[in-house]
């Protein structure tokens, strides 16, 4: 049977070295949640692990001056949830990070591993994409950032380059009058993975909305950036017309898949009631704050 | 011995098995391992249909590390053309289950099996073997397998002089049927189809065996029985039973699907080959695709009734998945479906289909539910048609003592009014239901019954007095639900002992006499049985003693709060002997104390339930929640109330994961599609609120302590149940399970 290295290196650039090095056959650990789960299946079986935890920029969460908030890629989902200001600022972010897996898992698993993982239905994938966050990766080339929609090219893939780490998230500052969601389409209550899922964020100005974004997961190859759907509720009171056509364009974006975890129309359909969901949820949220 | 005021029996006493459960000392199957142990592992078909050309093991055997491959050959094979029973298992059909002959019947069908120094090396050997395979078309539904033109599993079954994939048929009648319908102002027919679902114990099979130098066998594995176990290997190695000792293991859960083997004989011919013990531990995955499941079936009900809710015809037509090999359990719907109302014209009928999946075990009330689902929302339909209470419509029907059951017997006591009657009175019937609490969600209630025949058979107990004068009581059956808690209840109280100085163990099967599975709801009712008839004989022995040290008449002892005291003034004036003073005495007065007793037990009266279900649906995901839930049943005497709640509400979460979301998905190549418990959806926690279950005790006159099975009648409503309140929340009637947030959705979108 083949031996497996384990490395777990204290800098990016030892990271990023033996990541290059291993020339595809090694695989990146944060939390392990996916990795190791599926080298039991047989899914992976990789030559070397590079764990990334001992890197102190990964597992870092950093306020900025100019209102930014930058989390590692390897931070736990208990970590965040523990922060003093982040749920404050995300509430929707966190509260998707926090769908991650059970109690136990929340102990490991981190948004970084989440989006690497390339899961359509990753579920802190959409609120990230929400929030606009833009990730760091760091690679034999050197440093470059990317907006975080960018990362996914489908199932299980990534648009990284060869030895490219993902290292942290940045989320933009946020005005006041500014709130996020998230909300999965689950037959469970908990222990499940999304069949839809949906984030939102939204900035509004006397009832008016200023600003909007909105994810979209388990639809299709990637999880979408709907343009559409933030268009119709910019500007707009979140009427039901708005709304409705906010639906109607993540209708419209769905490209989903029949599986076993459910069928294109129900994706679709579920995609436009979680759209109006969330944003309910945000907006209450906006006026909070 | 049976009374309100036992201070044992009734008692939430500690479970025996509790402490080293949650230490994690309990020792389950995975849990023996011995000195030059090796592993196995087994090949499994990637084809749901193929003739087995050949299998060329020779690179597997070259493998370094590989120490025994066994494949069909080293299995006993019993002949298509005889039957040979073992209990309700067909030799023919265990022995092609174990290791596949002619044909790979389903995918993760075994076809070889590995024994090496490392699960790695095993699973690499397997990859090593050859099979020429003849890919067949395959058939994985009901519908499909019983086309003309379907593709046949076994072309020497015939049905009705052709090749068919109906292996079994089963007719129950009563009356003239045709009669009843034109007697009827109302008749409702309907199909209903649900979906195989697996019984979901977490604990995998797994077993580890030794075939000793001497050709004696060592099996250390759980089960739902040691000597279903010992015989069933013995009958597939060829091995006498005398040479084959099953050690029962603390059991992970089993509801029905651990009454059959699959590794063990395999295990032991690795072990025979190899001369080494050999371990083999499936995978969930392994479990999910080639183990259990409950059948999945096609139902028609059609039953008529008089305006006044009188049923005067009930005829049901039912289809159950067999698996791969014959053998569903039709006499769970043919016979359960009507049986608990007094009906004159019956006419049911049950057809045993097989198609290319896993070998359908027993799964909790086998096919009952399936039945009920479909009778219990036609009686549904009916007594809305007609304006009548549905609980009422049920008492007006219900059978009663004296009456002949659909099934043969004639009944004795028919507690299911007593159930119904629960229902109707409880505060949950009666309570408000806001049936649109907001929008988009609708709210429902519902009921339905249950009936299960229980059953007694065999069972061996030992009785024995210890030397420091406390109890060990060793009975032959594995603790599923909660036995050795209420034997030890039992037999606290008959020698009126604190409980704590009752020890009851699991013995194996050279150390206790025959007894029979742990199924059918029997267990507690034969293992009460057997220990009190033990206990009595050694409180006879007590009082002889204590005669002997008197100087008095057997007779003229009465046995009293574990004391031996003179029966009255006649007898003398003695100071009492405890128990502890006896032991002490034992060996000068007599020897041991103790007594075996083993019975063909019977007197297993049926059960009876009726539920009531709120449930909650997001009219926009179609998802159903279940609000509240109460479960009523006649549990004749409960020994150990705790467990019997947990039977309760451990069958109505089963049939809660039935109803709303459990089902087998296949794939276009007859491949289960989600074979874990990620995507094979059982309710967890959150998901189902308290269950509340009402235990009615009226004892069973034919008992000792009144023992009515309970296991198994509450999986039986549920199914219908929900659906009923289903229907009540939306106006709609859901005729296929699960009720799953696609379908529900779907549903909804439909023009009524």
């Amino acid at each position: 049977m083949t031996d497996i290295r384990y490395v777990a290196p204290s800098t990016l650039e030892e990271a990023v070295g033996a990541f290059a090095a291993a020339s595809g056959a090694a695989r990146i650990l944060a939390g392990g949640t996916d990795l190791l789960v599926q080298m039991r299946n047989g899914v992976v079986k990789p030559g070397t692990i590079i764990d990334i935890k001992k890197i102190a920029e990964m597992t870092a969460i950093e306020e900025l001056p100019d209102g930014r908030i930058r989390i590692g890629a390897a931070v736990p989902g208990v970590v965040l949830a523990e922060h003093p200001r982040f749920g404050k600022a995300w509430p929707g972010v966190l509260e998707a990070i926090n769908l991650i897996g059970s109690k136990q898992v929340q102990g490991r698993a981190s948004p970084g591993g989440n989006l690497c993982n390339g899961s359509p239905a990753g579920d802190s994938v959409p609120a990230m994409i929400a929030a606009g966050a833009v990730v760091t990766v760091q690679g034999p080339g050197g440093r470059r950032e990317m907006p975080v929609e960018a990362v996914p090219a489908g199932p299980g893939r990534t648009n990284l380059a060869p030895g490219e780490i993902v290292v942290a998230f940045t989320l933009p500052a946020r005005p006041k009058g500014s709130g996020d969601a998230y909300l999965r389409m689950i037959p469970r209550t908990e222990m499940d993975i999304a069949v839809v899922g949906c984030g939102v964020s939204l900035t509004m100005a006397g009832g008016v909305v200023t600003a909007a974004r909105v994810g979209l997961g388990a639809v299709a190859p990637t999880v979408l950036l709907v343009e559409d759907a933030a268009k119709a509720l910019i500007g707009s009171r979140l009427d039901d017309a708005a709304l409705e056509a906010a639906a109607a364009a993540c209708r419209a974006a769905c490209k989903p898949i029949n599986d076993k975890r459910g069928t294109i129309a129900y994706r679709i359909k579920v995609a436009g009631v979680l759209l109006k969901r969330t944003a309910a949820i945000a907006a209450a949220r906006a006026g909070g704050n | 011995m049976n009374d309100m005021t036992n201070k044992w029996i009734g008692a939430r006493t500690i479970r025996p098995d509790g402490a080293d459960k949650v230490t994690g000392r309990a020792q389950y199957s995975a849990d023996t391992t011995m000195p030059g142990m090796i592993w196995g592992k087994l090949l499994r078909s990637p084809h749901a249909h193929a003739r087995i050309r050949s299998i060329d093991t020779s690179k597997a055997e070259a493998l370094p590390g590989v120490k025994a491959v066994v494949t069909q050959k080293d299995i006993v094979e019993f002949a298509l053309d005889k039957s040979v029973m073992l209990g309700i298992q067909d030799m023919r059909w265990m022995c092609r289950n174990v290791m596949a002959r002619e044909k790979a019947l389903f995918h993760g069908h075994p076809i070889a099996a590995v024994a090496a120094i490392s699960e790695e090396v095993a699973a690499h050997a397997c990859s090593l073997i050859e099979v020429d395979y003849e890919v067949l078309p395959h058939v994985i539904e009901i519908e499909d397998a019983i086309k003309p033109d379907a593709p046949i599993l076994h072309e020497w079954n015939q049905f009705e002089g052709k090749p068919s994939n109906i292996a079994g048929t089963m007719v129950l009648k009563a009356g003239d049927i045709e009669k009843g319908f034109a007697e009827a102002d109302i008749v409702v027919e309907r199909t209903f189809t649900t979906r195989p679902v697996h019984q979901g114990y977490i604990e995998p099979h797994a077993c580890t065996v030794s075939y000793a130098a001497d050709g004696r066998v060592t099996i250390w594995s759980s089960s739902q029985g040691q000597f279903m176990v010992r015989a069933m290997t013995s009958l597939l190695t060829g091995i006498p039973q005398s040479n084959i000792r099953a050690i029962p293991a603390e059991i992970g859960g089993g509801f029905g699907a651990k009454t059959i083997i699959y590794l063990e004989p395999v295990a032991v011919m690795l072990s025979k080959k190899s001369g080494r013990p050999v371990k083999m531990v499936m995978t969930r995955e392994e479990v999910q695709r080639a183990t259990g499941p409950a059948p999945g079936s096609l139902s028609t009900v059609k039953i008529g009734a008089k305006k006044d809710g009188t049923i005067v015809a009930a005829q049901g037509t039912f289809y159950l998945q067999a698996g791969g090999l014959p053998g569903s359990p039709l006499r769970g719907p043919v016979g359960c479906s009507f049986a608990a109302y007094a009906i004159p014209n019956v006419l049911s009928v049950g057809y045993d289909v097989v198609s290319n999946r896993s070998k359908v075990a027993a799964y909790r009330a086998p096919g009952a539910p399936h039945g009920a689902f479909a009778a219990e929302c036609v009686i549904d339909e009916i007594a809305q048609a007609l304006g009548l209470d549905p609980l009422d419509m049920r008492l007006k029907n219900s059978a009663k003592a004296g009456d002949k059951a659909i099934y043969g017997p004639t009944f004795g006591a028919v507690t299911f009014k007593e159930t119904i009657e629960a229902i109707k009175h409880h505060p949950h019937y009666r309570a408000p239901l806001d049936k649109a609490p907001r929008p988009g969600v609708k709210r429902g209630r519902g009921v339905a019954s249950g009936f299960w025949y229980n059953a007694g058979g065999e069972s061996s107990v030992q009785v024995n007095i210890t030397e420091d004068g406390n109890v060990v009581v060793t009975t032959g059956h594995p603790d599923v639900g909660g036995s050795r808690a209420s034997i030890a209840n039992v037999v606290a109280e008959l020698i009126g002992v604190d409980h704590a100085r009752v020890n009851v163990m699991i013995g194996d099967t050279q150390t206790i006499g025959f007894s029979n599975l742990t199924g059918g709801s029997r267990v507690t009712f034969a293992s009460a049985m057997v220990a009190t008839a033990a206990t009595e004989k050694v409180i006879g022995q007590l009082k002889e003693r204590a005669a002997k040290i008197w100087g008095i008449e057997a007779e003229a002892v009465k046995w009293e709060d574990g004391m031996a005291l003179p029966a009255g003034d006649n007898a003398g004036k003695f100071p009492p002997l405890s128990l502890k003073e006896l032991a002490a005495k034992a060996n000068e007065m007599g020897g041991p104390i103790g007594n075996q007793t083993q019975l063909n037990t019977t007197g297993a009266d049926p059960g009876y339930a009726t539920h009531c279900v709120d449930v909650e649906v997001d009219v926009d995901l179609g998802i159903v929640r279940v609000l509240r839930y109460t479960a009523a049943q006649d549990v004749g005497r409960a020994l150990h109330p705790g467990y019997v709640e947990g039977q309760i509400q451990g069958g109505v979460v089963q049939g809660i994961g039935w109803a709303l979301s459990e089902e087998y998905l296949y794939d276009a190549k007859g491949r289960v599609d989600n074979a874990s418990f990620l995507d094979y959806r059982m309710p967890v926690c959150s998901d189902v609120p308290m269950i509340e279950p009402i235990m009615i005790e009226i004892p069973n006159p034919k008992h000792p302590q009144g023992v009515r099975g309970v296991g198994e009648a509450p999986i039986v409503p549920p199914l219908a149940a929900i659906a009923n309140a289903v229907h009540d929340a939306l106006g709609k009637r859901f005729y296929a399970l699960p009720m799953s947030p696609p379908r529900v959705s779907a549903r909804m979108d439909e023009a009524n």
